[in-house]
């Protein structure tokens, strides 16, 4: 009985030793705050935008702002989902050009044929989601079905819808919408400034940032990612549940093509190329780890942010065009590196 | 059947059912026979060894109790019922519970996380239809799950990630006695720990067993076979060639069992 006590004073002062003992305190300190230094860079780079250029303080910037941030925010969402896992969605962007494309072609059909407004809208709604998640799925049964990497399949498919998205109008754009994709750009609340396309992606982001966090989808997206044996042996069916993850991703990228056709009144055939490039950068630098099992809404929120604050920013400040890129890959190896101080200590 | 088996019963009073029996168990891949005619009981409250040198036949035995592969022939019983497994989640529902030495944790999740994976609670009513979790109740459960196998960590919500390599075997451990198993199979659990965790680990053992769970040790770490074990059973060749008890024998004898050299010597201890 004695050695038993023993024993349990011996694990509970390892425990307290494992937490503290030989680590170095900066690295102490970047755990304890966790991804909340993104939140600090944000802060920064709002400031120092602001001194430079005081217009970005005008409700005009902050309108730029946010709308440039929907697509890549909703495109975002997904993403984290995905990388969660430890894979990856190249294809999210062509997803985005593709689903749109393919339900404004059908808007376009309906309105020529018979103009009952109402089933037109619901009708290509339903299939830009319905071809976002479609591709999803595809993603996800070539990737678990054939065990193929998520890198290789997904550029693959990138590069396949890319050509699809072109077949589908002969590579022209279509303009004639119904009047409600171009209300659904332009209407906003409190009094002009949350448009609805930043309302939808935030309330996006809220739920699926719920689904992340508190229930058993998020908590088994977290346990795949972090390690598949034991999420296969606890009983999970990792190949179904992989195959739901793209196909959330898809399915957002459906939702994000609606938006951006809404923004523009029109679908364009390059809508969403490269996009998916700004998704995974805005992941990276919210914190997620690419190799899975880390990652949160919050922070791809913030990583969102810090991307379409550095492209608004640096025009309203003058700065050339060309440095925006360089800027923003600057902050995703910057985001790494401080992820990977932040990680090293004895925790994988 | 012969005196190994009788003493068993003897130190378990009474003719008190085996939770685990293995009943001529064979595995033949073609022509090879990896097991030849295994039998051995597993009664509660007992710790029992498999040792053996590599290729005797533990991995093998192994498999074929945590239901990854299957017997040619021979059975398999639990509380004296025989079972047939099709996958590990088949051996894991009649209470066959397998900690192997990767340990199968996820490390950025937390401990109550881990302990739950596959069998998550969600709340009562609509949220819960969605999959909402019930953290509080997982928690909870987990902080007496884990005292009930007198493990301490200081938090479950830890991230296992951060523990050392002893806590994790507690928290695997723990998980398997949490998920109710009859008997818990763990495979070298001490290979890749230090000294001092080997005895927590050892310590671990025993309060497992003092819950009334069997455990089927299976390590290649004698002298810690030799202290906590009741029984060892020693394969060679993918036969059952000795059933020892350590209080009745000596290391050097287990050892000199799973080289073979106490056979050509013509000892008997079965």
């Amino acid at each position: 009985m004695l050695k038993v006590e023993e024993h349990q004073r011996d694990l509970a002062e390892t425990a307290e030793e494992d937490e503290t003992g030989g680590v170095p305190w900066f690295q102490r300190f970047m755990e304890r705050i966790g991804a909340l230094w993104t939140l600090g860079v944000l802060v920064v780079l709002i400031v120092a935008f602001g001194t430079v250029a005081p217009t970005l303080y005008t409700k005009a910037a902050w309108l730029a702002t946010a709308s440039f941030a929907v697509e890549y925010l909703i495109l975002a969402i997904g993403q984290t989902f995905v990388i969660v896992t430890a894979g990856i969605d190249l294809a999210d962007g062509a997803t985005l050009g593709f689903s749109a494309m393919a339900g404004s072609l059908l808007m376009a059909n309906m309105l020529g044929s018979h103009d009952s407004g109402g089933l037109t809208v619901v009708a290509g709604i339903l299939l830009m989601l319905a071809t976002g998640a479609g591709i999803g799925l595809l993603n996800g049964l070539i990737i678990t079905k054939m065990k193929l990497p998520p890198f290789i399949v997904t550029l693959g498919t990138l590069t396949a819808v890319t050509g699809a998205t072109d077949l589908l109008n002969n590579g022209t754009e279509i303009t004639n919408l119904p009047g409600f994709v171009t209300t659904l750009g332009t209407a906003s609340v409190i009094s002009g400034w949350l448009p609805v396309p930043v309302l939808v992606a935030l309330a996006l982001a809220l739920v699926f940032g719920l689904v992340l966090t508190r229930t058993r989808f998020g908590l088994r997206t977290y346990a795949i990612g972090s390690n598949e044996v034991a999420a296969r042996r606890a009983g999970i069916d990792v190949d179904r549940h992989l195959v739901r993850v793209y196909m959330i991703s898809g399915l957002l990228a459906g939702v994000a093509g609606l938006m951006v056709t809404a923004n523009f009144s029109s679908a364009s055939p390059i809508a969403g190329a490269n996009d998916e490039l700004y998704a995974i950068a805005a992941v990276v630098i919210g914190g997620a780890s690419i190799f899975g099992g880390r990652g949160t809404i919050f922070g791809t929120v913030i990583g969102t942010a810090i991307i379409a604050l550095l492209t608004t920013g640096l025009v309203l400040a003058n700065v050339q065009p060309f440095w925006q890129q360089v800027a923003i890959g600057a902050v995703v190896v910057g985001a790494v590196a401080v992820d990977r101080v932040r990680t090293v200590v004895g925790t994988d | 059947m012969d005196s190994g088996e009788q003493s068993g019963a003897a130190a378990s009073p009474g003719l008190e059912q085996p939770v685990l029996e293995v009943r001529g168990v064979s595995k033949r891949y073609g022509s090879v026979h990896a097991l030849r005619d295994i039998n051995f009981e597993i009664h509660r409250n007992e710790v029992v060894g498999l040792v053996g040198d590599n290729g005797a036949g533990k991995s093998t035995l192994v498999n074929i109790l945590s239901g990854a592969l299957h017997p040619t022939s021979g059975q398999i019983l639990v509380d004296g019922a025989p079972v047939s497994f099709k996958s590990a989640t088949d051996a894991r529902d009649v209470g066959i519970e397998t900690v192997y030495q990767d340990l199968a944790l996820a490390p950025d999740l937390s401990i109550w996380a881990n302990l739950f994976l596959g069998r998550e609670r969600t709340v009562s009513g609509p949220l819960g239809w969605l999959g909402w979790l019930d953290r509080r109740a997982m928690m909870s459960r987990s902080v007496e799950d884990l005292d009930r196998t007198k493990i301490h960590i200081a938090s479950v919500s830890s991230r296992v990630g951060r523990l050392s390599g002893g806590q994790r075997q507690a928290v695997a451990v723990g998980r398997a006695v949490a998920w109710g198993s009859r008997v818990l199979l763990l495979d070298e659990p001490t290979a890749a720990l230090g000294v001092e965790q080997q005895a927590k680990v050892g310590d671990l053992i025993r309060t497992v067993s003092g819950h009334g769970i069997p455990v089927l040790l299976i390590s290649h770490n004698l002298p810690q076979v030799y202290e906590l074990c009741d029984r060892v059973v020693v394969l060679f060749h993918g036969r059952v060639i000795a059933e020892l008890r350590p209080k009745e024998t000596d290391l050097d004898s287990i050892v000199s069992w799973i080289t073979g050299s106490a056979m050509l010597a013509g000892k008997t201890a079965r």
